[in-house]
């Protein structure tokens, strides 16, 4: 009997543990920043959950809008974004649009240095956009980058070989110094607010503050520390611990349970557009019929209000109605959930029994893998049988993104500041264009779109773009959910991006 | 003299036979759907209805535990049996051959117990990819080494016994002398420490459906269903608690059974 006993305490204290302990991290423990709030107060410093871990260090070859996020600290283009979505001069001190369209020129700030104190040059300029046109494929928005050239002692042009008023948009790419060659990963270096210290990777990242910074008084923090913690359970514990300052990404239900004392709750919207994206060329997506068919049987109001508790904001197409100018908002209610409709129609496409399919969903964020959930129960509804598969991140983006090996998938995409990069992912030919979007109505119109000068006619154009992804039904899109972020009340000037970014250099302690 | 009863056997055997019944009615009919969801019942508390409540679906829980009992009673099952008889025909061939094949048989063996057994799955699961299968086939291949040792050790207690040794002075095969004259004195030894591996499965397929790796949603399983409870915690205790509690009474009951089996002479 004492065995049993000694058994049945072992049990308790595991499922205790299992319960408290999501994905084994222990609060108590944090790697290299230790302390609580008041300990890094007084280093001025930050600790900032982040969910996925760093892809890359090469700020012309990042995948991940997670990456971006903390990169956006780290490097600056000729023009930066701003929080309202249109971009300010960074490295350049101003910039001229010609009148064609056809080039920008910009003027080099005096006396820009990158983070170990030498001067930006315009070789550096250009070597950095020459080498971000080479990253950028075929199709890209960037194919129409023809030269970038010296004038006089300050100044560079870049010329388009079309015109485009959207390119300025584009020199948000950083700039490296040209020294680096092919290999900024080793050791980087730019030009952003924050220099980078070091990366552990599965950990943490890490980054001080650049002394010389050209804008005075910026950033306010002396460091920062971007946490890797893949599973929000866990970063909620940490926060109410005290040892994570701000994390983003939390639902209305999980921000009622992080301590209202020590932190505020900041909303804005996450800007990403979250659906399952379908393999066009995957039988039997490869019917149009279906593919509105599975929309019709989708109810995406249900989705948003079991994970979202109804705050999302549906969508129709690719874009974020956070680009508001270009958003068609007729393309929400392209498709309603409507079950009669969709059966009608898988009749119509021959699949009046149904059929059967895997979603391979990336298990590192959990409404995906709940939107999911719901979806595969809504195609019940229609005898459509979906198998879901979660897989590694990793393996995601080997298996789904680069070789589309896949019939549905559920994540979110996300777009730039330049309207057509919600686009460029559907242009057939594009590298991107993971889901095998392929209508050349549609590669028509995105070039017409894109080339265009007369911002009325251009507004137009996109709006009939997002019309024909919505006929199409390209992929069944869903959601851009609302964002909640944790701030510890300490801390001020927390703001939103329509792009991934989370600027740190705006955060001060109050 | 009069015999006592063996409580730990009965008591066992009660647990476990109204946990398989449930699992065993689970598996074809439940209350409820498991995958029905409502949107009105989003992480309802426990009532008449739904006796544990309802989960962040709407989906009534007592419907999933049944189910999700069903699935971690499989799993537990499965890979138990497949490493009692590997690791018994492992361990009686090891200690009955001797000499150089027991030794590279055994050091395999120490070889993989080196490696602490939940990360061991963990490195197979990912080898495999996941999914119920390779984790039945994962935790199968980590039960082989601790019943190899066990089978290898009753084999070399047995063999140098005299009905054993009479036996071979007979002439009986050696199949007939390791199946009818060793395995019937070992079988007890054997099926308790069965038993305590039962549960060393049930704590392990949870800990692997908690990770995502085991069970594919919406299916349950009870590790899966704490793993999802977790988010709740403190707005819906009840999700993640009947799940903890059918973990416990299924480790319990079996527990019992060892207990019992051990005491059987």
């Amino acid at each position: 009997m004492k065995k049993v006993i000694s058994i049945l305490v072992a049990l308790v204290t595991v499922a205790a543990l299992c319960a408290c302990s999501g994905g084994g991290n222990n609060p108590e423990t944090t790697g290299g920043e230790g302390g609580t709030n008041t300990d890094r107060k007084a280093s001025n410093s930050v600790v900032v959950g982040i969910s996925q871990d760093i892809d890359s260090l090469d700020p012309h070859n990042v995948t991940t809008a997670g990456t971006r996020e903390v990169l956006f600290n780290l490097y600056e283009g000729l023009v930066k974004a701003t929080s309202g979505g249109d971009v300010e001069p960074a490295v350049a001190s101003e910039y001229t649009i010609a009148e064609d369209f056809k080039s920008i020129l910009f003027t080099i700030r005096e006396g820009v240095k990158f983070w170990d104190g030498t001067e930006v040059t315009a070789d550096d300029i250009i070597f950095s956009v020459e080498r971000y046109a080479e990253t950028q494929g075929e199709g890209s928005a960037f194919s129409i980058f023809e030269s970038i050239e010296k004038e006089g002692e300050n100044q560079i042009r870049v010329n388009l070989s079309e015109p485009s008023s959207e390119f300025i948009y584009l020199m948000t790419c950083a700039i490296i110094p040209a020294s680096y060659g092919d290999d900024p990963q080793g050791a980087p270096q730019g030009t952003g607010p924050f220099a980078f210290d070091h990366f552990s990777p599965g950990e943490e990242f890490v980054v001080t503050k650049n002394a010389n910074y050209w804008k005075e008084n910026c950033p306010y923090l002396d460091r920062v520390t971007f946490k890797i913690v893949t599973d929000t359970e866990s970063a909620i514990l940490q926060l109410n611990a005290g040892t994570i300052d701000i994390f983003q990404y939390l639902t209305a239900d999980q921000a009622s349970t992080v301590d209202a004392n020590m932190f505020n709750i900041v909303v804005g919207s996450i800007n990403y557009v979250q659906g399952m994206f379908l393999n066009n060329n995957a039988a039997p997506f490869n019917n149009k019929l279906v593919r509105q068919a599975v929309y019709y049987a989708v109810d995406r109001q249900m989705i948003s209000d079991m994970l979202f508790e109804g705050t999302s904001h549906i969508i129709g197409t690719n874009m974020i109605p956070a680009a508001s100018t270009y958003y068609n908002a007729a393309t929400e209610t392209t498709y309603t959930h409507d079950v009669a409709k969709a059966k009608e129609l898988l009749k119509e496409a021959g699949y009046e029994n149904g059929f059967e399919f895997t979603i391979k969903v990336p298990n590192n964020y959990k409404p995906h893998e709940r939107t999911a959930e719901v979806i595969k129960e809504n195609l019940a509804e229609v005898g459509i049988t979906a198998n879901i598969k979660l897989i590694d991140f990793n393996e995601w983006l080997d298996v789904v993104y680069k070789n589309r090996d896949y019939e549905a998938t559920v994540v979110a995409v996300d777009g730039t500041l330049a309207p057509s990069s919600f686009f460029t992912k559907n242009v057939s030919d594009n590298v991107n264009n993971f889901t095998n979007y392929n209508n050349p109505e549609f590669d028509e119109l995105y070039v017409k779109a894109l080339s265009e000068t007369d911002k009325d006619k251009k507004i137009e154009y996109y709006m009939q773009l997002q019309q024909i992804l919505a006929d199409d039904a390209a992929s069944i899109y869903c959601q851009d959910p609302s964002n909640l972020v944790a701030v510890n009340s300490q801390l001020e000037g927390y703001v939103f991006f329509p792009i991934s970014a989370q600027d740190m250099s705006v955060i001060k302690y109050k | 003299m009069k015999k006592k009863r063996n409580y730990n056997l009965i008591i066992g055997c009660i647990i476990t036979g109204i946990v398989l019944l449930l699992a065993l009615v689970g598996l074809f009919w439940t209350p409820y759907p498991t995958t029905q969801m409502s949107l009105e019942l989003k992480l309802a508390p426990p009532s008449i209805a739904h006796i544990f409540g309802c989960d962040h679906f709407g989906r009534d829980v007592f419907s999933r535990v049944m189910q999700g009992m069903g699935t971690t009673f499989l799993v537990s099952i499965t890979t138990v049996s497949f490493g009692m008889i590997v690791g018994t025909i492992i361990g009686f061939l090891a200690g009955y051959i001797g000499g150089w094949f027991d030794e590279i048989i055994m050091r395999i063996n120490d070889v993989l117990n080196a490696f602490p057994s939940i990360l061991l799955a963990l490195v197979l699961v990912s080898f495999f990819g996941s999914g119920l299968l390779n984790v039945i086939v994962a935790l199968g291949i980590l039960f082989i080494p601790s019943f190899a040792r066990i089978a290898r050790s009753e084999m070399l207690r047995l063999k140098g016994l005299q009905f054993v040794q009479s036996a071979r002075l007979i002439g009986d095969s050696h199949g007939r002398i390791i199946f009818s004259q060793i395995l019937p004195n070992a079988y007890t030894t054997i099926l308790a420490s069965a038993a305590v591996g039962f549960n060393n499965a049930v704590l392990a397929e949870a800990g692997l459906s908690y990770m995502g790796l085991g069970v594919q949603p919406p299916d349950a399983s009870l590790g899966r269903m704490i793993s999802e409870a977790g988010s709740y915690l403190l707005k819906a205790p009840w999700y993640a608690i009947f799940p903890g509690v059918a973990i416990i009474v299924l480790v319990l009951g079996v527990a019992l059974i060892s207990e019992g089996v051990s005491k059987i002479d």
